[in-house]
């Protein structure tokens, strides 16, 4: 008895399941025709209510990667908040592999978002693919110009925040030799070196910029090595541009310091101080995805949308910049210094090369 | 009508079905204790993978790798090898197959016979050296397999940069359009969905593995030796060179799939920080499909639908990718753990045998 009871049972809660499964099906549906319903009145009177959904697609580092795309669904939730718009309006895909990219974009896209990010240049063969095959949707790509007419590329001038960290290491080296860590040699890094190397040259035309490719953004044990050479040759900063291989040259920095040597790292992306510590942190070069994201998605909801142009954002727009914590490790002289630069090459006074220049 | 009642009772299909519902129930309290509404994730599950063409289409996309992988893994497995490594093979693949579409230059359809072609075998090769290892010397193949997978892994990245990699850039160059494999008339049906010619061939693979294993002398030989070897030494097959032959055709499996995915849905192959993940879930997949060739296609279906539907519920009902993974582990958790659903199954199997007698 007791068995045939449990065999009722479990044959019924399969076939509930099924049923539940199949009356999900079409209430789905009917909520998504809701919300179709609910867009396109949304679109009609754009001007007195502003609804917007912007979403996010992260590249294979994930939400929680504690640089990139953390930064821009920082900047994105800030975006949503600031602006008073409901939780939703603001979502994020987070890709598990190179697969992920197109369909994750396309989900976005194809759901009628106002607009959808890709962060990152690993995804600029996606953001295309998916730009081209739905001309109606507004994509926008960080750190790589992808040619499309609805595609808004946003990239940064590195050159300029890392012209600031030259003038701040060009001031204080004692051994007027100074380091300087890439990953791979790309444009993006190329701009780090030039405008590093442009700074230091500004405020002291003696010191010399020792640079060093590691070939990889992924390997500390390459950082570090890096760095013993650099300080092993007398430089008593290093700018490392290279990802989590940067993470070495903290490393390396800070055994030294254990051993009474008087060396700074200057950190780069976001405000490394807070991660690796004042002993070594002597300031960061700062690139603000977050700001960046901001920005942008503002401009959609404001109907500014630029789409087919390169968003290029420096000095002016503070898309890059020195933290404000540096005031703890910077003498007032030297941050003095930066400030008046800065105002420079906002106002255009002194251009930064793009190119290291020999 | 009876009949088709007896094959949906059958043992062997009751037992998975009911693992996969019971994996789903434990997943549901795990979403009901983060405060996420199950009903709907799983909703959105379904509605992801089954809603439209296009993504159907990106789901079979996603099933179609582990279909290969997962082959891969039972056919080691039958011949009593755990060929750990498919992930390995598969990266060996790709590499096989994207050389040969940017370095080449063929007419159409025959370049993309001969990169699908060398990529398996390189797959094939790749699994042979764990397969000779262990004949030649006694290797466990568990351990050689593992290893290669960081070597095909660091070995494809430097053949990528060394060769393959404009400067500057982090990926191969496209492979011609010779080379391609898309099934372009389908995509376009499918709203540009990237299916490709992998697919039907991944299919073919299984029949093919069916007719190895249990129709022909070398199929007849690989298990036996894989049953007991010592045994099968007495009767006079060799098992040194029947567990390279296993690992060498396991391989093929993997690498044909590695190909197939460089070939048809990316076109290139980027510079990889980690491994794809697909020989891995691959063993999942022989898992639940026991090892048979049609278990094997209908696990590489749900696993794919799984993985690629958890974005829907990500999308549709906020729930956390962490979740989701507990939700797909518990799922295969029960399949694997035949042991459990058997004892909660008890009561019907016991009734059905009483009506049998």
């Amino acid at each position: 008895m007791k068995k045939k009871l449990l065999s009722v049972l479990s044959v019924a809660t399969l076939s509930l399941s099924v049923l539940v499964a199949g009356c999900g099906g079409n209430a789905q549906q009917g909520a998504q025709q809701g919300q179709n319903q609910g867009q396109e009145q949304a679109g009609g009177d754009q001007a007195g209510q502003k609804t917007v959904r912007i979403g996010m697609v992260t590249d294979v580092g994930g939400v929680n990667d504690n640089s990139f795309n953390q930064s821009a669904w920082e900047g994105l939730q800030k975006f949503q908040q600031d602006n008073g718009l409901p939780q939703e309006s603001v979502n994020y895909l987070q890709s598990t592999s190179d697969a992920d990219y197109v369909p994750n974009l396309t989900q976005f896209v194809k759901d009628g978002w106002d607009l959808t990010w890709g962060i990152g240049f690993m995804m600029a063969d996606a953001v295309k693919q998916v730009a081209e095959a739905n001309p109606d949707a507004k994509i926008a790509i960080i750190d790589q110009e992808v040619q499309a007419p609805n595609v808004e590329s946003v990239l940064f001038k590195e050159n300029e925040g890392a012209f600031l960290g030259g003038v701040v290491a060009g001031s204080m080296t004692k051994s007027n030799k100074i380091g300087f860590v890439g990953g791979v040699e790309s444009p993006v890094i190329k701009r780090f070196e030039a405008g590093f190397i442009a700074g230091v040259k500004a405020v002291n035309p003696n010191a010399k910029v020792i640079s060093v490719y590691t070939g990889a953004f992924d390997k500390p044990d390459l950082g570090k090595q890096a760095a013993s050479g650099l300080y092993g040759q007398g430089a008593d900063i290093v700018f490392p541009a290279a990802g989590s291989t940067g993470d070495g040259v903290f490393n390396e920095a800070k055994d030294r310091k254990s051993k009474g040597e008087n060396v700074w790292v200057i950190g780069v992306d976001k405000d490394q101080s807070l991660t690796f510590g004042k002993e070594i942190t002597l300031t960061s070069v700062m690139k603000r995805v977050d700001q960046a994201v901001e920005r942008v998605s503002k401009d959609v909801m404001d109907g500014n949308f630029k789409g087919g142009q390169v968003v290029t954002l420096g000095l002016a727009e503070d898309g890059v910049g020195l933290p404000e914590t540096s005031k703890d490790t910077v003498p007032a002289d030297v941050l003095a210094k930066v400030e008046e630069f800065k105002q420079k090459i906002v106002n255009k006074e002194i251009s930064v090369p793009e190119e290291p220049q020999e | 009508m009876n009949r088709v009642i007896q094959v949906f009772t059958k043992e062997s299909f009751l037992v998975p079905l009911f693992a996969i519902i019971l994996g789903l129930v434990v997943g549901a309290l795990a979403m009901l204790a983060g405060g996420f509404n199950p009903l709907l994730a799983y909703e959105s599950l379904v509605v992801k993978v089954f809603g439209d063409l296009y993504n159907f289409g990106e789901a079979i996309r996603q099933i179609t790798p582990l279909i290969f992988t997962g082959l891969a893994v039972a056919f080691a497995f039958r011949t009593g090898l755990f060929n750990i490594g498919a992930e390995g093979q598969f990266i060996m693949g790709m590499l096989g197959a994207v050389y040969v579409g940017v370095a080449f230059d063929l007419p159409p359809i025959i370049h993309a016979v001969v990169a699908i072609i060398v990529g398996a075998l390189m797959g094939g090769i790749w699994a042979g050296i764990a397969g000779y290892l262990k004949a030649a010397r006694g290797v466990h193949e568990v351990i050689t397999s593992i290893m290669l997978n960081w070597i095909g892994m660091y070995f494809a990245n430097y053949i990528l940069n060394a060769f393959l990699v404009p400067k500057g850039q982090q990926r191969s160059e496209i492979v011609h359009d010779s080379a391609v494999i898309t099934l372009q008339a389908l995509s376009n049906f499918l709203g540009g969905a990237r299916v490709h010619w992998g697919t039907p061939l991944a299919l073919i693979c299984a029949v093919i593995f069916f007719i190895i294993l249990w129709k022909t002398k070398t199929g007849y030989e690989l298990r036996a030796v894989g049953l007991n070897p010592h045994a099968s030494e007495y009767a006079g097959m060799s098992v040194n060179r029947n567990i390279v032959k296993a690992m060498f055709i396991s391989g093929l499996f993997a690498g044909l799939g590695g190909a197939c995915e460089t070939l048809g849905v990316f076109h290139y192959l980027a510079v990889m920080s980690a491994m794809p993940g697909y020989g891995f879930d691959g063993i999942a997949v022989a898992l639940i499909g026991g090892n048979t060739p049609i278990g094997i296609v209908l696990g590489a279906f749900l696993f794919g639908a799984l993985s690629y539907g958890a974005a829907g519920m990500k999308f549709s009902a906020g729930v956390p990718i962490e979740l989701i993974r507990i939700v797909i582990s518990s799922v295969i958790f029960f399949v694997a753990a035949h042991g459990i659903v058997r004892y909660l199954l008890k009561p019907i199997l016991a009734k059905r045998k009483e009506e049998g007698r």
